[in-house]
């Protein structure tokens, strides 16, 4: 199953990902991104990979 | 045949559709066209990380050559388009050749406002790669740098520069510049941000003219005041990339006009994304142009969407999102803020580093937000703009968070 990767060092917390997919996103208090669960279902893939790429930063991947 | 989607414009508008095509499963051929001969790139970090020199141009890149290869997007750089023939569908570029379309996406983006004092070697403006590089360069030769502008790009450059410990001065016309976006009072703190950082500001002042070459310009101003500068950055705003469309019959009234479904109001197979695009937004009930990173984003997954669905297609209703970084603070901006809207203010930059205008147009709900160095506020805000949340449900939440505590009754 696809899983997404979270580069905590580039995160800035612009919560992009959060409002793209909030069941597999959130912020800590410091505003970094939290995964909520790492395994993507196919049935989710097209949304969390949307969610993933309206990260500024590029801090996050979905990987097959 | 295959059916073709033709983008033009290869920066994050173009490249984010050409993905999100796939992504939907399409499996024509895409031929993303692009005037610029450089790899697609990303524009933010230009007035920030890659100005500063501390992120490498690469970290840039938006779409390689082996990426592309890979989602099969045909790259076309170097080629500018000059016009559609809409009833042919036909893209024209300069040079003759024409590509034919099925779907065509318009993401041609904006252009720096070009500065009315003329241009010559070390007058510059920010937009493109180039000019940050040329503008980098001129920096690190050092001396005094005015800004032209106090709007975003104009702010963080003034802000990068200050860090490479340059000496900095903005000019702006309006007294508090920051007011165009929001209120005065917020407006103000974003002066005294840039005046505690060590710029200077020359507010309520316009520019009449520069003279001087690169290295010893003189900047008369307004007031009667004279200001030496060795580099210019005139940071006025953008234009629409539109002037292409003019013989093609399409509507055009600064930026493309679309509809809800971001489809041009002539053609419905021709979209429009990004900072060129001005499309119909349903909830606000007017045509809208936004010049920022997320809503090109945004609008090329609706767009995306339409192209794969054309029966069912979704109508696009953002909620306006921006950030801007300048010194140590993190600006964000959510929804609609300033005009005559009501606000509350939570926080105090100097109490408490950080602070949220919330705005109200009716009075109860939250139609927007600026928020400065504090990511929970600004998740709560941009969740509760989706859901609907009133201010003050929302100042319930946020103030207990403040530390210290701000007084009672505030
Ligand atoms: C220095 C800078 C900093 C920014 N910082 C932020 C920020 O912090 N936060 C934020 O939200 N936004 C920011 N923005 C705004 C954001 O970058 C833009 O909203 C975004 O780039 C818009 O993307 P676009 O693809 O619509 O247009 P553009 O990025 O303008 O790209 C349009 C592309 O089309 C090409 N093109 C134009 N005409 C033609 C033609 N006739 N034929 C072929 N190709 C053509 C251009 O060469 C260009 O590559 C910043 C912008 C700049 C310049
Ligand atoms: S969008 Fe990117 S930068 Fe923003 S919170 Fe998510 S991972 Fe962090």
């Amino acid at each position: 199953m696809p899983v997404v990767k979270a580069d905590l060092e580039a995160c800035q917390g612009y919560a992009n990902c959060v409002v793209g997919a909030t069941d597999y996103f959130d912020l800590d208090d410091d505003g970094i991104v939290v995964l909520l669960k790492t395994e993507v279902p196919e049935t989710d893939r097209a949304r969390v990979v949307e969610a993933a790429r309206s990260c500024p930063v590029s801090a996050l991947i979905v990987e097959d | 045949m295959d059916t073709v989607t033709v983008i033009v414009g290869s920066s994050i508008g173009g490249v984010r559709t050409a993905q999100s095509l796939r992504l939907e499963g399409y499996e024509g051929r895409i031929v993303l066209v692009g005037e610029e001969t450089e790899l697609p790139y990303d524009k933010p970090p230009l007035s920030k990380a890659v100005l500063a020199g501390t992120a490498a141009e690469a970290s840039v890149c938006l779409l390689n050559r082996d990426q592309a290869q890979e989602l099969g997007i045909e790259l076309e750089l170097g080629h500018a388009a000059a016009g559609i023939d809409v009833a042919g569908n036909l893209l024209q570029l300069h040079g003759g050749e024409a590509l034919r379309f099925d779907n065509l996406v318009i993401a041609t983006g904006a252009f720096a406002r070009p500065s009315p004092w003329g241009h010559r070697p070390g007058i510059h403006v920010l937009r493109t790669l180039d000019d940050a590089r040329s503008l980098r360069a001129d920096l690190a030769k050092g001396g005094q740098l005015a800004v032209i502008g106090a709007g975003f790009i104009g702010a963080e450059a003034a802000a990068t520069a200050r860090g490479l410990g340059l000496e900095v001065t903005v000019i702006d016309p309006l007294p508090v510049p920051m007011s165009r976006i929001f209120n005065a009072e917020v407006g103000q703190w974003f002066g005294d941000l840039h005046r505690s950082n060590g710029v200077t500001t020359i507010f309520g002042t316009g520019v009449e003219s520069i003279d001087g070459d690169q290295g010893s310009f003189t900047l008369r101003l307004t007031n009667g005041q004279n200001l030496e500068a060795a580099t210019v950055l005139v940071g006025i705003g953008a234009v629409p990339n539109d002037a292409w469309l003019s013989s093609s019959g399409l509507l055009v009234d600064n930026g493309v006009v679309l509809d809800e479904y971001c489809r041009t109001v002539d053609a419905p197979h021709i979209y429009g994304v990004g900072d060129v695009a001005r499309w119909r937004h349903q909830k606000h009930g007017a045509d809208i142009r936004i010049e920022h990173w997320t809503n090109a984003v945004e609008q090329a997954a609706c767009v995306a969407y339409n192209i794969t669905h054309p029966e069912n297609p979704r109508a696009y209703t953002p909620v306006e999102y921006v950030w801007s970084d300048q010194h140590d603070w993190k600006i964000q901006v959510v929804g609609r803020v300033g005009g005559n809207a009501e606000h509350v203010i939570i926080g105090h930059p100097e109490v408490h580093g950080r602070f949220a205008a919330l705005y109200t147009i009716d009075g109860i709900n939250l139609s927007g937000a600026a928020i400065v160095n504090w990511p929970k506020a600004l998740l709560a805000c941009r969740r509760g703009m989706g859901t609907g949340i009133t201010v003050q449900e929302l100042r319930e939440k946020l103030e207990p968070m403040l530390d210290p505590q701000p007084l009672a009754a505030s």
